[in-house]
Protein backbone atom coordinates (compact mmCIF):
# COMPACT_ATOMS: atom_id res chain seq x y z
CA UNK A 1 0.00 0.00 0.00
CA UNK A 2 1.22 3.25 -0.95
CA UNK A 3 1.48 6.26 1.49
CA UNK A 4 -0.76 8.03 -1.33
CA UNK A 5 -3.31 5.39 -1.31
CA UNK A 6 -3.73 6.46 2.65
CA UNK A 7 -5.04 9.54 1.36
CA UNK A 8 -8.23 8.00 -0.38
CA UNK A 9 -9.04 5.51 1.83
CA UNK A 10 -12.14 5.59 4.77
CA UNK A 11 -13.99 3.40 7.00
CA UNK A 12 -16.12 1.83 4.75
CA UNK A 13 -18.85 0.69 7.71
CA UNK A 14 -21.92 2.47 6.64
CA UNK A 15 -22.39 3.99 10.13
CA UNK A 16 -19.13 5.89 9.86
CA UNK A 17 -20.30 7.29 6.24
CA UNK A 18 -20.85 10.58 7.32
CA UNK A 19 -18.41 10.84 10.47
CA UNK A 20 -15.59 13.01 9.83
CA UNK A 21 -13.12 10.63 12.00
CA UNK A 22 -13.65 8.00 9.89
CA UNK A 23 -10.95 9.71 7.14
CA UNK A 24 -8.22 9.36 7.10
CA UNK A 25 -7.66 6.23 9.14
CA UNK A 26 -5.14 5.91 11.97
CA UNK A 27 -1.68 4.21 11.35
CA UNK A 28 -0.33 1.94 13.90
CA UNK A 29 2.22 -0.62 13.85
CA UNK A 30 3.41 -0.11 10.45
CA UNK A 31 6.22 -1.50 9.00
CA UNK A 32 7.34 0.55 5.70
CA UNK A 33 9.61 -0.09 3.05
CA UNK A 34 11.19 2.05 0.16
CA UNK A 35 10.27 0.93 -3.16
CA UNK A 36 12.45 2.96 -5.86
CA UNK A 37 9.64 4.39 -8.61
CA UNK A 38 10.17 6.49 -11.48
CA UNK A 39 10.54 10.01 -10.97
CA UNK A 40 7.47 11.85 -12.86
CA UNK A 41 7.56 15.57 -11.50
CA UNK A 42 4.00 16.19 -13.63
CA UNK A 43 2.43 13.20 -12.02
CA UNK A 44 3.22 14.52 -9.13
CA UNK A 45 1.94 18.03 -10.31
CA UNK A 46 -1.04 16.66 -11.19
CA UNK A 47 -1.54 14.13 -8.02
CA UNK A 48 -1.51 17.03 -5.51
CA UNK A 49 -4.82 18.39 -6.96
CA UNK A 50 -6.95 15.26 -5.71
CA UNK A 51 -4.94 15.02 -2.41
CA UNK A 52 -6.62 15.98 1.15
CA UNK A 53 -3.44 17.79 2.67
CA UNK A 54 -4.47 17.65 6.35
CA UNK A 55 -4.77 13.97 5.94
CA UNK A 56 -1.51 13.72 4.44
CA UNK A 57 -0.03 15.55 7.51
CA UNK A 58 -2.35 13.32 10.21
CA UNK A 59 -0.59 10.18 8.42
CA UNK A 60 2.71 11.11 8.03
CA UNK A 61 2.35 12.11 11.75
CA UNK A 62 1.16 8.53 12.19
CA UNK A 63 4.12 7.76 10.73
CA UNK A 64 6.46 9.46 12.31
CA UNK A 65 7.03 12.45 9.41
CA UNK A 66 6.39 15.73 11.38
CA UNK A 67 8.62 17.65 8.77
CA UNK A 68 5.74 18.09 5.88
CA UNK A 69 5.02 21.66 5.07
CA UNK A 70 1.55 22.96 7.05
CA UNK A 71 -0.21 23.81 4.10
CA UNK A 72 -0.70 22.33 0.44
CA UNK A 73 2.52 23.13 -1.63
CA UNK A 74 0.64 24.60 -4.83
CA UNK A 75 1.62 25.97 -8.24
CA UNK A 76 5.05 23.86 -8.05
CA UNK A 77 6.68 24.23 -11.04
CA UNK A 78 9.07 21.14 -11.90
CA UNK A 79 11.37 23.86 -13.72
CA UNK A 80 12.79 25.50 -10.48
CA UNK A 81 15.03 23.94 -8.18
CA UNK A 82 13.16 25.20 -5.39
CA UNK A 83 9.96 23.46 -5.88
CA UNK A 84 12.05 20.23 -7.44
CA UNK A 85 13.18 19.67 -3.72
CA UNK A 86 9.48 19.70 -2.69
CA UNK A 87 8.60 17.24 -5.30
CA UNK A 88 11.57 14.75 -4.73
CA UNK A 89 10.06 14.75 -1.34
CA UNK A 90 6.75 14.18 -2.39
CA UNK A 91 7.73 11.68 -4.60
CA UNK A 92 9.87 9.79 -1.86
CA UNK A 93 6.85 9.93 0.53
CA UNK A 94 3.79 9.24 -1.77
CA UNK A 95 4.81 6.85 -4.27
CA UNK A 96 7.95 5.49 -2.77
CA UNK A 97 7.06 4.71 0.62
CA UNK A 98 5.18 1.54 1.23
CA UNK A 99 2.81 0.24 4.07
CA UNK A 100 4.23 -3.73 3.96
CA UNK A 101 2.38 -4.33 6.99
CA UNK A 102 0.24 -2.60 10.13
CA UNK A 103 -2.93 -1.50 10.95
CA UNK A 104 -5.61 0.93 10.40
CA UNK A 105 -7.99 2.09 12.80
CA UNK A 106 -11.40 4.29 12.32
CA UNK A 107 -11.37 7.19 14.77
CA UNK A 108 -15.13 6.91 14.72
CA UNK A 109 -16.03 3.22 15.30
CA UNK A 110 -12.36 2.16 16.24
CA UNK A 111 -12.69 -1.00 13.54
CA UNK A 112 -9.41 -2.35 12.82
CA UNK A 113 -8.52 -2.77 9.43
CA UNK A 114 -5.06 -4.78 9.03
CA UNK A 115 -2.34 -4.15 6.13
CA UNK A 116 -0.48 -7.60 5.30
CA UNK A 117 1.66 -8.28 1.99
CA UNK A 118 1.48 -4.50 1.45
CA UNK A 119 -2.67 -5.17 0.78
CA UNK A 120 -5.05 -3.23 2.70
CA UNK A 121 -7.93 -5.39 3.74
CA UNK A 122 -11.35 -3.74 4.11
CA UNK A 123 -13.46 -6.75 4.17
CA UNK A 124 -15.91 -6.54 7.13
CA UNK A 125 -17.63 -8.95 9.68
CA UNK A 126 -21.15 -9.60 9.12
CA UNK A 127 -22.79 -7.43 12.22
CA UNK A 128 -21.12 -4.37 10.11
CA UNK A 129 -21.81 -4.95 6.69
CA UNK B 1 -12.56 19.42 -44.18
CA UNK B 2 -10.42 16.77 -45.81
CA UNK B 3 -11.20 12.98 -46.66
CA UNK B 4 -9.18 11.03 -44.99
CA UNK B 5 -9.57 6.82 -45.53
CA UNK B 6 -9.65 4.40 -42.32
CA UNK B 7 -8.46 1.12 -42.78
CA UNK B 8 -10.42 -0.92 -40.00
CA UNK B 9 -9.48 -4.63 -38.59
CA UNK B 10 -11.82 -7.19 -38.99
CA UNK B 11 -12.33 -7.89 -35.65
CA UNK B 12 -15.30 -7.24 -33.50
CA UNK B 13 -16.96 -5.00 -36.37
CA UNK B 14 -19.58 -3.96 -34.23
CA UNK B 15 -17.48 -2.44 -31.68
CA UNK B 16 -15.06 -0.25 -34.40
CA UNK B 17 -17.79 2.92 -34.71
CA UNK B 18 -18.04 3.15 -31.14
CA UNK B 19 -14.12 2.66 -30.33
CA UNK B 20 -13.43 5.39 -32.66
CA UNK B 21 -16.55 7.56 -32.05
CA UNK B 22 -14.82 7.17 -27.99
CA UNK B 23 -11.31 8.33 -28.90
CA UNK B 24 -12.76 11.20 -31.17
CA UNK B 25 -14.64 13.24 -28.58
CA UNK B 26 -12.03 12.18 -25.95
CA UNK B 27 -10.22 15.00 -28.34
CA UNK B 28 -12.68 16.73 -28.84
CA UNK B 29 -12.58 16.20 -32.58
CA UNK B 30 -15.75 16.37 -34.79
CA UNK B 31 -16.07 12.91 -36.43
CA UNK B 32 -19.22 11.56 -38.23
CA UNK B 33 -19.05 7.80 -38.44
CA UNK B 34 -22.73 7.05 -39.39
CA UNK B 35 -22.28 5.49 -42.66
CA UNK B 36 -19.69 2.73 -41.25
CA UNK B 37 -20.37 -0.35 -42.20
CA UNK B 38 -19.62 -3.36 -40.49
CA UNK B 39 -18.94 -5.72 -43.29
CA UNK B 40 -16.52 -3.12 -44.81
CA UNK B 41 -13.41 -2.16 -43.78
CA UNK B 42 -13.02 1.13 -45.85
CA UNK B 43 -14.43 3.72 -44.45
CA UNK B 44 -13.88 7.58 -45.97
CA UNK B 45 -14.11 10.14 -43.42
CA UNK B 46 -13.80 13.90 -43.03
CA UNK B 47 -11.36 15.42 -40.83
CA UNK B 48 -9.78 19.02 -40.45
CA UNK B 49 -6.11 18.02 -40.10
CA UNK B 50 -3.70 15.38 -40.37
CA UNK B 51 -3.18 15.80 -36.54
CA UNK B 52 -6.87 15.34 -35.74
CA UNK B 53 -6.33 12.05 -37.97
CA UNK B 54 -3.14 10.93 -35.68
CA UNK B 55 -4.72 11.29 -32.75
CA UNK B 56 -8.24 9.17 -33.21
CA UNK B 57 -5.74 6.90 -34.80
CA UNK B 58 -2.73 6.28 -32.28
CA UNK B 59 -4.90 4.27 -29.86
CA UNK B 60 -7.44 2.54 -31.38
CA UNK B 61 -7.35 -1.59 -31.65
CA UNK B 62 -10.08 -2.46 -34.10
CA UNK B 63 -8.60 0.21 -36.66
CA UNK B 64 -5.49 -0.80 -38.83
CA UNK B 65 -4.22 2.85 -40.32
CA UNK B 66 -5.40 5.84 -41.99
CA UNK B 67 -4.33 7.55 -44.84
CA UNK B 68 -5.14 11.19 -46.65
CA UNK B 69 -7.25 10.09 -49.27
CA UNK B 70 -5.42 10.72 -52.78
CA UNK B 71 -7.98 8.93 -54.74
CA UNK B 72 -10.14 6.28 -55.73
CA UNK B 73 -11.49 4.06 -58.52
CA UNK B 74 -12.42 0.42 -59.71
CA UNK B 75 -9.65 -0.06 -61.81
CA UNK B 76 -5.97 0.90 -61.75
CA UNK B 77 -7.41 3.92 -64.54
CA UNK B 78 -10.49 4.87 -62.74
CA UNK B 79 -7.92 5.22 -59.84
CA UNK B 80 -4.75 7.28 -61.50
CA UNK B 81 -7.60 9.64 -63.31
CA UNK B 82 -8.99 10.31 -59.86
CA UNK B 83 -5.53 10.89 -58.02
CA UNK B 84 -4.86 13.38 -61.01
CA UNK B 85 -7.91 15.11 -60.90
CA UNK B 86 -8.17 15.37 -57.21
CA UNK B 87 -4.92 16.00 -55.32
CA UNK B 88 -2.35 17.21 -58.38
CA UNK B 89 -2.24 20.55 -56.03
CA UNK B 90 -0.61 17.92 -53.65
CA UNK B 91 2.40 16.07 -55.64
CA UNK B 92 4.23 19.77 -55.47
CA UNK B 93 3.71 19.92 -51.70
CA UNK B 94 5.50 16.52 -51.27
CA UNK B 95 7.77 16.72 -54.71
CA UNK B 96 11.27 16.63 -52.69
CA UNK B 97 10.19 14.23 -49.99
CA UNK B 98 11.51 11.00 -49.70
CA UNK B 99 9.41 8.05 -49.51
CA UNK B 100 7.97 5.08 -50.32
CA UNK B 101 4.60 2.56 -51.31
CA UNK B 102 3.05 0.31 -49.53
CA UNK B 103 0.39 -2.04 -50.74
CA UNK B 104 -2.77 -3.55 -48.52
CA UNK B 105 -4.85 -5.83 -50.28
CA UNK B 106 -7.73 -7.52 -48.61
CA UNK B 107 -9.10 -10.71 -49.79
CA UNK B 108 -6.53 -10.47 -52.12
CA UNK B 109 -3.23 -9.69 -53.28
CA UNK B 110 -0.55 -8.89 -56.40
CA UNK B 111 2.59 -10.30 -56.90
CA UNK B 112 5.84 -8.43 -56.69
CA UNK B 113 6.31 -7.64 -60.46
CA UNK B 114 2.93 -6.23 -60.77
CA UNK B 115 3.54 -3.92 -57.71
CA UNK B 116 6.50 -2.61 -58.82
CA UNK B 117 4.80 -2.25 -61.94
CA UNK B 118 1.70 -0.48 -60.36
CA UNK B 119 3.90 2.00 -58.71
CA UNK B 120 5.41 2.79 -61.85
CA UNK B 121 2.91 3.86 -63.46
CA UNK B 122 2.09 6.47 -60.91
CA UNK B 123 5.55 8.41 -62.10
CA UNK B 124 3.31 10.76 -63.64
CA UNK B 125 3.27 12.55 -59.50
CA UNK B 126 7.03 13.59 -60.44
CA UNK B 127 7.76 13.36 -57.06
CA UNK B 128 11.89 14.23 -56.88
CA UNK B 129 12.86 12.81 -54.07
CA UNK B 130 14.40 9.82 -52.91
CA UNK B 131 13.39 5.97 -52.17
CA UNK B 132 14.07 5.56 -49.01
CA UNK B 133 12.83 1.86 -47.63
CA UNK B 134 13.34 2.75 -44.05
CA UNK B 135 12.89 5.86 -43.42
CA UNK B 136 10.84 7.66 -45.77
CA UNK B 137 9.00 11.41 -45.24
CA UNK B 138 6.29 10.04 -46.62
CA UNK B 139 4.38 6.56 -47.43
CA UNK B 140 2.14 6.14 -49.77
CA UNK B 141 -0.23 3.02 -49.73
CA UNK B 142 -2.19 1.39 -51.90
CA UNK B 143 -5.56 -0.01 -50.47
CA UNK B 144 -7.05 -3.08 -52.43
CA UNK B 145 -10.22 -4.46 -51.91
CA UNK B 146 -10.66 -7.83 -53.83
CA UNK B 147 -13.93 -10.06 -54.04
CA UNK B 148 -13.57 -13.70 -53.86
CA UNK B 149 -16.25 -16.18 -55.21
CA UNK B 150 -16.10 -19.43 -54.81
CA UNK B 151 -12.79 -21.33 -53.92
CA UNK B 152 -10.61 -19.16 -56.65
CA UNK B 153 -7.87 -16.84 -55.56
CA UNK B 154 -9.32 -13.14 -56.31
CA UNK B 155 -6.91 -11.46 -59.17
CA UNK B 156 -8.41 -7.99 -59.83
CA UNK B 157 -9.37 -5.47 -56.86
CA UNK B 158 -13.10 -4.25 -56.93
CA UNK B 159 -11.88 -1.00 -55.78
CA UNK B 160 -8.29 0.64 -55.17
CA UNK B 161 -7.62 3.94 -53.29
CA UNK B 162 -4.43 5.83 -53.17
CA UNK B 163 -3.67 7.27 -49.60
CA UNK B 164 -0.81 9.10 -47.86
CA UNK B 165 -0.01 7.51 -44.53
CA UNK B 166 -0.70 9.52 -41.44
CA UNK B 167 -0.90 7.11 -38.56
CA UNK B 168 -1.04 2.90 -38.28
CA UNK B 169 -2.97 2.35 -35.22
CA UNK B 170 -1.65 0.56 -31.78
CA UNK B 171 -2.87 -2.33 -33.09
CA UNK B 172 -0.44 -2.41 -36.37
CA UNK B 173 1.96 -1.38 -33.77
CA UNK B 174 1.58 -4.89 -32.35
CA UNK B 175 -0.33 -3.82 -29.34
CA UNK B 176 -2.11 -7.20 -29.25
CA UNK B 177 1.16 -9.46 -29.13
CA UNK B 178 2.71 -6.94 -26.03
CA UNK B 179 -0.14 -7.57 -24.03
CA UNK B 180 -1.11 -10.95 -25.05
CA UNK B 181 -1.75 -13.31 -21.92
CA UNK B 182 0.46 -16.30 -23.04
CA UNK B 183 3.13 -13.98 -22.53
CA UNK B 184 1.69 -12.10 -19.45
CA UNK B 185 3.63 -12.67 -16.07
CA UNK B 186 0.50 -13.17 -13.95
CA UNK B 187 -2.72 -14.40 -14.77
CA UNK B 188 -5.79 -16.34 -13.78
CA UNK B 189 -8.54 -18.25 -14.84
CA UNK B 190 -10.55 -14.89 -14.65
CA UNK B 191 -7.74 -12.81 -16.57
CA UNK B 192 -9.64 -10.82 -19.13
CA UNK B 193 -8.68 -11.02 -23.07
CA UNK B 194 -6.01 -7.87 -24.43
CA UNK B 195 -7.96 -6.97 -27.27
CA UNK B 196 -11.08 -6.20 -25.58
CA UNK B 197 -9.89 -4.80 -22.39
CA UNK B 198 -7.80 -2.42 -24.70
CA UNK B 199 -10.99 -1.95 -26.45
CA UNK B 200 -13.04 -1.19 -23.29
CA UNK B 201 -10.46 1.42 -21.99
CA UNK B 202 -10.40 3.23 -25.36
CA UNK B 203 -14.18 3.15 -25.02
CA UNK B 204 -14.61 4.17 -22.02
CA UNK B 205 -11.70 7.10 -22.53
CA UNK B 206 -9.43 6.27 -20.21
CA UNK B 207 -6.83 8.50 -20.58
CA UNK B 208 -3.50 10.40 -19.18
CA UNK B 209 -3.63 11.67 -15.74
CA UNK B 210 -7.10 9.95 -15.06
CA UNK B 211 -8.33 8.04 -12.07
CA UNK B 212 -9.53 4.28 -14.15
CA UNK B 213 -11.28 2.01 -11.10
CA UNK B 214 -11.76 -1.42 -11.40
CA UNK B 215 -13.99 -2.58 -8.40
CA UNK B 216 -13.61 -6.34 -9.89
CA UNK B 217 -9.66 -6.20 -10.41
CA UNK B 218 -9.01 -9.96 -10.05
CA UNK B 219 -5.82 -10.54 -11.49
CA UNK B 220 -5.61 -6.77 -13.10
CA UNK B 221 -6.57 -7.60 -16.53
CA UNK B 222 -8.18 -3.84 -16.79
CA UNK B 223 -5.92 -2.12 -14.90
CA UNK B 224 -2.73 -3.18 -16.72
CA UNK B 225 -4.91 -2.44 -20.06
CA UNK B 226 -5.34 1.45 -18.58
CA UNK B 227 -1.94 2.01 -18.09
CA UNK B 228 -1.29 1.15 -21.15
CA UNK B 229 -3.15 4.47 -22.09
CA UNK B 230 -1.62 6.19 -19.25
CA UNK B 231 -4.60 6.08 -16.92
CA UNK B 232 -4.11 5.75 -13.29
CA UNK B 233 -4.95 2.54 -12.54
CA UNK B 234 -6.69 1.43 -9.25
CA UNK B 235 -7.93 -1.92 -8.39
CA UNK B 236 -9.74 -3.91 -5.28
CA UNK B 237 -11.71 -7.12 -5.12
CA UNK B 238 -12.91 -9.36 -2.67
CA UNK B 239 -10.74 -11.88 -3.00
CA UNK B 240 -7.62 -11.32 -1.79
CA UNK B 241 -5.30 -14.21 -3.35
CA UNK B 242 -6.03 -12.71 -6.48
CA UNK B 243 -4.59 -9.62 -5.54
CA UNK B 244 -1.83 -11.04 -3.77
CA UNK B 245 -0.15 -13.03 -6.71
CA UNK B 246 2.05 -15.93 -6.48
CA UNK B 247 5.58 -14.39 -5.24
CA UNK B 248 7.07 -11.20 -5.98
CA UNK B 249 7.74 -12.47 -9.68
CA UNK B 250 3.98 -13.27 -10.53
CA UNK B 251 1.88 -10.65 -9.39
CA UNK B 252 -0.35 -7.55 -10.11
CA UNK B 253 3.05 -5.22 -9.80
CA UNK B 254 5.48 -7.74 -12.19
CA UNK B 255 2.96 -7.22 -14.98
CA UNK B 256 3.18 -3.72 -14.55
CA UNK B 257 6.70 -3.70 -14.58
CA UNK B 258 6.60 -6.09 -17.42
CA UNK B 259 4.96 -3.61 -19.54
CA UNK B 260 7.22 -1.00 -18.24
CA UNK B 261 3.92 1.15 -16.57
CA UNK B 262 4.55 0.72 -12.75
CA UNK B 263 4.85 5.01 -13.03
CA UNK B 264 0.86 5.09 -13.78
CA UNK B 265 -0.23 2.34 -11.56
CA UNK B 266 -1.74 3.63 -7.63
CA UNK B 267 -2.70 0.87 -5.74
CA UNK B 268 -5.09 -2.57 -5.36
CA UNK B 269 -6.58 -3.24 -1.99
CA UNK B 270 -9.18 -5.99 -0.82
CA UNK B 271 -12.83 -4.86 -0.84
CA UNK B 272 -15.94 -5.75 -1.34
CA UNK B 273 -17.26 -3.64 -3.13
CA UNK B 274 -21.01 -2.78 -1.67
CA UNK B 275 -18.84 -2.12 1.39
CA UNK B 276 -16.75 0.31 -0.36
CA UNK B 277 -13.96 2.42 1.39
CA UNK B 278 -13.09 4.83 -1.25
CA UNK B 279 -13.85 8.28 0.30
CA UNK B 280 -16.23 9.67 -1.64
CA UNK B 281 -15.17 13.18 -2.11
CA UNK B 282 -12.30 11.05 -4.55
CA UNK B 283 -12.96 12.00 -7.99
CA UNK B 284 -12.72 8.55 -10.40
CA UNK B 285 -12.35 9.53 -13.80
CA UNK B 286 -13.25 6.31 -15.28
CA UNK B 287 -14.83 2.66 -14.14
CA UNK B 288 -13.75 -0.02 -16.04
CA UNK B 289 -14.81 -3.39 -15.11
CA UNK B 290 -15.97 -6.94 -15.69
CA UNK B 291 -18.34 -8.11 -12.59
CA UNK B 292 -17.65 -11.15 -11.55
CA UNK B 293 -21.04 -12.90 -11.87
CA UNK B 294 -19.48 -14.35 -14.87
CA UNK B 295 -18.87 -18.45 -14.87
CA UNK B 296 -15.51 -18.75 -13.41
CA UNK B 297 -16.26 -16.58 -10.18
CA UNK B 298 -19.58 -16.92 -8.40
CA UNK B 299 -21.08 -13.41 -6.81
CA UNK B 300 -20.26 -12.92 -3.34
CA UNK B 301 -20.00 -10.17 -0.50
CA UNK B 302 -19.33 -9.90 2.60
CA UNK B 303 -21.90 -11.36 5.09
CA UNK B 304 -23.38 -14.03 6.86
CA UNK B 305 -24.61 -16.77 4.94
CA UNK B 306 -27.23 -17.59 7.24
CA UNK B 307 -27.78 -14.85 9.68
CA UNK B 308 -29.86 -16.58 12.32
CA UNK B 309 -26.83 -18.81 13.26
CA UNK B 310 -23.90 -16.10 12.99
CA UNK B 311 -25.78 -13.76 15.60
CA UNK B 312 -23.97 -12.84 18.45
CA UNK B 313 -20.76 -13.80 17.09
CA UNK B 314 -19.87 -10.21 17.43
CA UNK B 315 -18.97 -10.81 21.07
CA UNK B 316 -17.00 -14.01 20.68
CA UNK B 317 -13.63 -13.24 22.46
CA UNK B 318 -10.27 -15.14 21.70
CA UNK B 319 -7.38 -14.37 23.98
CA UNK B 320 -9.20 -11.35 25.32
CA UNK B 321 -9.73 -9.90 21.96
CA UNK B 322 -12.77 -9.54 19.81
CA UNK B 323 -12.59 -12.74 17.26
CA UNK B 324 -13.25 -10.06 14.48
CA UNK B 325 -10.73 -7.33 15.15
CA UNK B 326 -7.79 -10.00 15.57
CA UNK B 327 -5.43 -9.99 12.77
CA UNK B 328 -6.54 -13.74 11.17
CA UNK B 329 -10.06 -13.16 10.65
CA UNK B 330 -11.69 -14.38 8.09
CA UNK B 331 -14.96 -12.06 7.13
CA UNK B 332 -17.21 -15.00 5.94
CA UNK B 333 -19.25 -14.31 2.42
CA UNK B 334 -22.66 -15.31 1.28
CA UNK B 335 -24.30 -15.27 -2.20
CA UNK B 336 -25.42 -11.91 -3.80
CA UNK B 337 -27.82 -11.29 -6.51
CA UNK B 338 -26.46 -10.04 -10.06
CA UNK B 339 -29.23 -7.63 -10.16
CA UNK B 340 -28.28 -5.86 -6.80
CA UNK B 341 -24.63 -5.72 -7.74
CA UNK B 342 -25.31 -3.60 -10.98
CA UNK B 343 -27.55 -1.87 -9.28
CA UNK B 344 -24.84 -0.71 -6.63
CA UNK B 345 -22.03 -0.41 -9.47
CA UNK B 346 -24.57 2.16 -11.16
CA UNK B 347 -25.34 3.94 -8.21
CA UNK B 348 -21.45 3.99 -7.50
CA UNK B 349 -20.96 5.24 -11.01
CA UNK B 350 -23.48 7.99 -10.62
CA UNK B 351 -22.04 9.40 -7.73
CA UNK B 352 -18.58 9.24 -8.08
CA UNK B 353 -18.06 10.03 -11.76
CA UNK B 354 -17.14 13.64 -12.79
CA UNK B 355 -19.57 15.17 -15.33
CA UNK B 356 -19.00 13.19 -18.84
CA UNK B 357 -17.21 10.44 -16.97
CA UNK B 358 -17.36 6.72 -18.44
CA UNK B 359 -18.73 3.25 -16.48
CA UNK B 360 -17.95 0.63 -19.08
CA UNK B 361 -18.95 -2.93 -17.83
CA UNK B 362 -19.43 -6.15 -19.31
CA UNK B 363 -22.83 -8.15 -19.15
CA UNK B 364 -23.62 -11.68 -19.98
CA UNK B 365 -26.95 -12.61 -21.32
CA UNK B 366 -28.95 -15.56 -21.35
CA UNK B 367 -29.79 -15.25 -25.60
CA UNK B 368 -32.57 -17.33 -25.23
CA UNK B 369 -34.18 -14.95 -22.45
CA UNK B 370 -32.34 -11.82 -23.80
CA UNK B 371 -34.65 -8.43 -23.72
CA UNK B 372 -33.59 -4.72 -23.63
CA UNK B 373 -34.96 -4.02 -20.64
CA UNK B 374 -32.49 -6.13 -18.75
CA UNK B 375 -30.10 -3.52 -18.98
CA UNK B 376 -29.83 -1.52 -15.92
CA UNK B 377 -30.60 1.72 -15.94
CA UNK B 378 -30.13 4.86 -13.62
CA UNK B 379 -31.53 8.53 -13.91
CA UNK B 380 -28.14 10.34 -14.16
CA UNK B 381 -26.37 7.81 -16.48
CA UNK B 382 -26.86 7.54 -20.52
CA UNK B 383 -26.18 4.11 -21.40
CA UNK B 384 -24.55 5.02 -25.05
CA UNK B 385 -23.62 1.77 -25.86
CA UNK B 386 -24.59 -2.08 -25.81
CA UNK B 387 -22.32 -3.63 -27.53
CA UNK B 388 -22.81 -7.59 -28.01
CA UNK B 389 -20.23 -10.41 -28.59
CA UNK B 390 -21.95 -13.30 -29.03
CA UNK B 391 -20.94 -16.70 -27.77
CA UNK B 392 -23.37 -19.76 -28.76
CA UNK B 393 -25.97 -20.00 -25.95
CA UNK B 394 -25.04 -16.59 -24.27
CA UNK B 395 -23.48 -13.58 -24.87
CA UNK B 396 -21.93 -10.54 -23.06
CA UNK B 397 -22.62 -6.96 -23.66
CA UNK B 398 -20.27 -4.56 -23.09
CA UNK B 399 -21.98 -1.30 -21.47
CA UNK B 400 -21.49 2.07 -21.35
CA UNK B 401 -23.00 4.53 -19.80
CA UNK B 402 -21.73 8.50 -19.46
CA UNK B 403 -22.61 10.35 -16.35
CA UNK B 404 -25.27 13.24 -17.15
CA UNK B 405 -26.18 16.31 -15.06
CA UNK B 406 -29.38 16.65 -13.61
CA UNK B 407 -31.13 18.07 -16.46
CA UNK B 408 -30.51 14.58 -17.55
CA UNK B 409 -33.85 13.01 -16.34
CA UNK B 410 -32.96 9.19 -16.85
CA UNK B 411 -35.10 6.59 -15.56
CA UNK B 412 -33.90 4.10 -12.77
CA UNK B 413 -34.98 0.75 -13.79
CA UNK B 414 -33.58 -2.62 -13.14
CA UNK B 415 -35.14 -5.64 -15.27
CA UNK B 416 -33.18 -8.21 -14.23
CA UNK B 417 -34.75 -7.53 -10.89
CA UNK B 418 -37.96 -6.94 -12.69
CA UNK B 419 -38.26 -10.20 -14.40
CA UNK B 420 -36.97 -12.43 -11.49
CA UNK B 421 -33.84 -13.41 -13.86
CA UNK B 422 -31.72 -16.14 -11.97
CA UNK B 423 -28.57 -15.94 -11.53
CA UNK B 424 -26.39 -16.00 -15.04
CA UNK B 425 -24.09 -18.59 -13.68
CA UNK B 426 -26.63 -21.20 -12.71
CA UNK B 427 -27.94 -21.10 -16.13
CA UNK B 428 -24.67 -21.80 -17.71
CA UNK B 429 -24.38 -24.79 -15.74
CA UNK B 430 -28.00 -25.80 -16.93
CA UNK B 431 -27.35 -25.57 -20.51
CA UNK B 432 -29.80 -22.84 -20.85
CA UNK B 433 -32.45 -25.30 -21.59
CA UNK B 434 -36.10 -24.34 -20.40
CA UNK B 435 -35.84 -25.68 -16.82
CA UNK B 436 -32.94 -23.37 -15.71
CA UNK B 437 -34.70 -20.36 -16.72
Amino acid sequence: MKFLTTNFVKCPIKGCQSSLDAFPLKYEECQLAQEEQEYNPEFLCHMLERLDWNAILKVAHDLGNDSLPPTKPEDLDPIMEDDQAILKDLHTLLLETQVVDGKMVCKNCQHIYYIKNSIPNFLLPPHLC
Amino acid sequence: MKDYLIYFAQAYPNFRRPELESLADLYNIPLDLSHHDESNPFLIVQLENDDQARKIMERSVLSKGIYELWGHGKTVEELQENVKQISSDKFEIFKENSFRFNFIGYKGSRSNRQKVKLIESFSFMAFTGHVSMNNPDEIYTILEEYEVTGSEKATTPINLWLGRQIQLSARTENILDKYDLRTRKYIGTTSFDAELSLVSCNIGQVAPGKITYDPFAGTGSFLVAAANYGGLPMGSDIDVRMLKGKSDDCNIQANFKQYNTSLYFIDIMTMDFTNNALRSDFVIDTIVCDPPYGIREGLRVCGAKNAEKAAGREHVVIDGEKAHLRRDFIPPKKPYELANLLDDLLTFAADRLPLDGRLAFWMPTANDDFEINQIPQHKNLQLIYNLEQEFNKWSRRLLVYVKRDESYAGETSNGLKAHHIKNFRERYFNGFNEKSR
